[in-house]
């Protein structure tokens, strides 16, 4: 099984406030696997490590093998990413928000409009295409964002609280998506989340708490190591809550 | 990494910037309105007051409408810089511009082609502003519409470097509104833009010193000069070493190393 994140050892702090502290993790290829932690546990610092967006000052981080310190345009070939905050340009219709990331990839134009039109289909938006983003719902938005990440066929997909704010339906039908995919194209996931029911059983699940990772290996593995009945229970007893 | 792929992310970076002015009519009328009200009403109101002599690049006396064209043209391309740092401030709230930092393509590259897609806005805003100057018979040799070009293009890529620094030092939106008040304001007034600096040295040497090493001043005659299809070694030199160290302190301000972005907590 190919390796396709491993994080060594990484701290991360912004003045005196530790965010990260000694964190290593490691995620294989085909892999869905859910990094459960409470607001401000240090999701999104992570995510902006591992994306380059801060830099790392301790330990190492590797896609695929390639450091994103070392070899950040091999390493970044490699990810693609949801943010949690939502990144699409809103005057600009769904096929140019999607045009602009592949030219930000050095896809051809010919090419990137191919792989537009499979990613609309799969996420069910090909009447929508010419629309401008303001004219979306929140969940059509975030389908646009998930297709937009895998324009450049990373074979990494990192997704930052991607269901946050949207409705039961929308969460539920983006879940499922990304799990398709994960399968289907063998495509290893990180998906941040404070929201313990997205997480299925025989899943991986890294549980991090100010800054620590308390806990990480399938969901079995963790409701059994914590004598707990099942991963809720579970992620309470570990970050103390009663 | 092949030069195919930069080109292809060139045009798609000055592409989405072409999008986004043609999407937003507002902002290039309100960028050719405000020059035009210093042109229609200050420089009418003010050509009684000041009398400007004969300076170089001009060989006869010229209106004051004449004078202050160069500096108008420059304000265009200030206010062009500050409002793409605006939205580069505006960017980086919203999210959107980790999609552009997240990209495999060397950062310094992609601020760069962000500049100059910035650059290319301004210099239409600039010709359709010179079009219509021409209605107060500001007309320079036909020649001076070419020879302005590499000018505009330089004194663009100084102040939108100085804009993009400036975007990357400022937490939030909020904190903008202020510094476009400390920049923006002192930086035109505060040059030969509205009168030349010997008029401002006779008046007090302090301020004529501040003028002469503000960098708005080297845009100014820059544009002055090239308008008239001259050149003007000591500003040519002075303005490619404000852009140069403007650009180096925002890529550094950009810079997941060293740069002002993690020092904020990515806000």
């Amino acid at each position: 099984m190919t390796v396709a994140l491993e994080i060594k050892n990484v701290s991360h702090k912004f003045g005196e406030f530790t965010a990260l502290d000694d964190v290593s993790l490691n995620i294989n290829s085909g892999d869905f696997t859910v990094l459960l932690g409470l607001n401000g546990a240090g999701k999104t610092t992570l995510y902006s490590l591992i994306t380059r967006l801060y830099n790392n000052n301790s330990g190492s981080i590797q896609i695929y093998g390639f450091d994103v310190r070392e070899d950040s345009v091999n390493a970044l070939k490699n990810i693609g990413v949801v943010f949690q905050q939502p990144t699409l340009d809103l005057d600009l219709s769904v096929r140019e928000n999607l045009q602009y990331h592949s030219s930000l990839h050095g896809i051809s134009s010919l090419d990137a409009n191919k792989r537009i039109d499979n990613e609309i289909v799969r996420i069910k938006l090909e009447d929508k295409i010419k629309n401008k983003i303001r004219s979306l719902s929140g969940g059509q938005r975030r389908r646009v964002e998930i297709a937009r990440s895998l324009l450049h066929k990373p074979k990494l997909l990192l997704l930052d609280e991607p269901t946050v704010g949207l409705d039961i339906g929308s969460r539920q039908m983006i879940l499922n998506h990304v799990k398709t995919l994960c399968k289907k194209n063998n495509l290893a996931v990180l998906w941040a989340t404070h929201l313990i029911d997205e997480i299925d059983k025989g899943e991986k699940v890294i549980i991090i708490d100010k800054g620590k990772v308390l806990e990480s290996g399938d969901v079995s593995k963790v409701i059994k190591k914590t004598k707990t009945k099942n991963i809720r229970d579970a992620f309470n007893k570990l970050v103390g809550i009663k | 990494m092949e030069l195919i792929v930069y080109i292809r992310c060139f045009k798609g970076i000055v592409l989405r910037e072409a999008l986004r002015f043609v999407h937003q009519k507002e902002r290039f009328f309100s960028a050719l309105v405000r020059p035009l009200v210093w042109l229609g009403i200050f420089a009418a109101g003010f050509r009684s007051v000041l009398g400007v002599a004969i300076i170089p690049p001009y060989e006869t006396y010229i209106p004051y409408e004449v004078y202050i064209a160069p500096g108008l043209i420059a304000m265009i391309q200030l206010f062009n810089g500050m409002q793409s740092s605006l939205s580069m401030v505006y960017d980086r709230e919203m999210g959107s511009m980790k999609t552009m930092l997240v990209s495999p393509i060397p950062r310094w590259f992609l601020l760069i082609s962000k500049l100059l897609a910035g650059v290319f806005v301004s210099i239409l805003q600039v010709y359709a502003f010179l079009i219509i100057a021409s209605f107060w018979d500001i007309i320079p040799p036909i020649s001076g519409y070419f020879t302005i070009l590499p000018a505009l293009i330089i004194s663009g890529l100084m102040l939108g470097s100085l804009g993009m620094f400036l975007s990357s030092a400022i937490k939030q939106l909020e904190n903008f509104a202020g510094v476009m008040n400390f920049v923006i304001f002192p930086m035109f007034f505060a040059s030969s833009a509205l009168y030349p600096l010997w008029k401002i040295e006779e008046t007090s040497e302090w301020l004529y010193y501040v003028c002469f090493y503000n960098p708005f001043t080297y845009a100014v005659e820059s544009i002055r000069f090239s308008l008239y299809s001259q050149i003007n070694i000591e500003y040519t030199i002075g303005i490619l070493v404000f852009t140069f160290i403007f650009l180096f302190l925002s890529i550094l301000g950009y810079d997941p190393a060293r740069g002002n972005l993690q020092k904020k907590g990515g806000k």
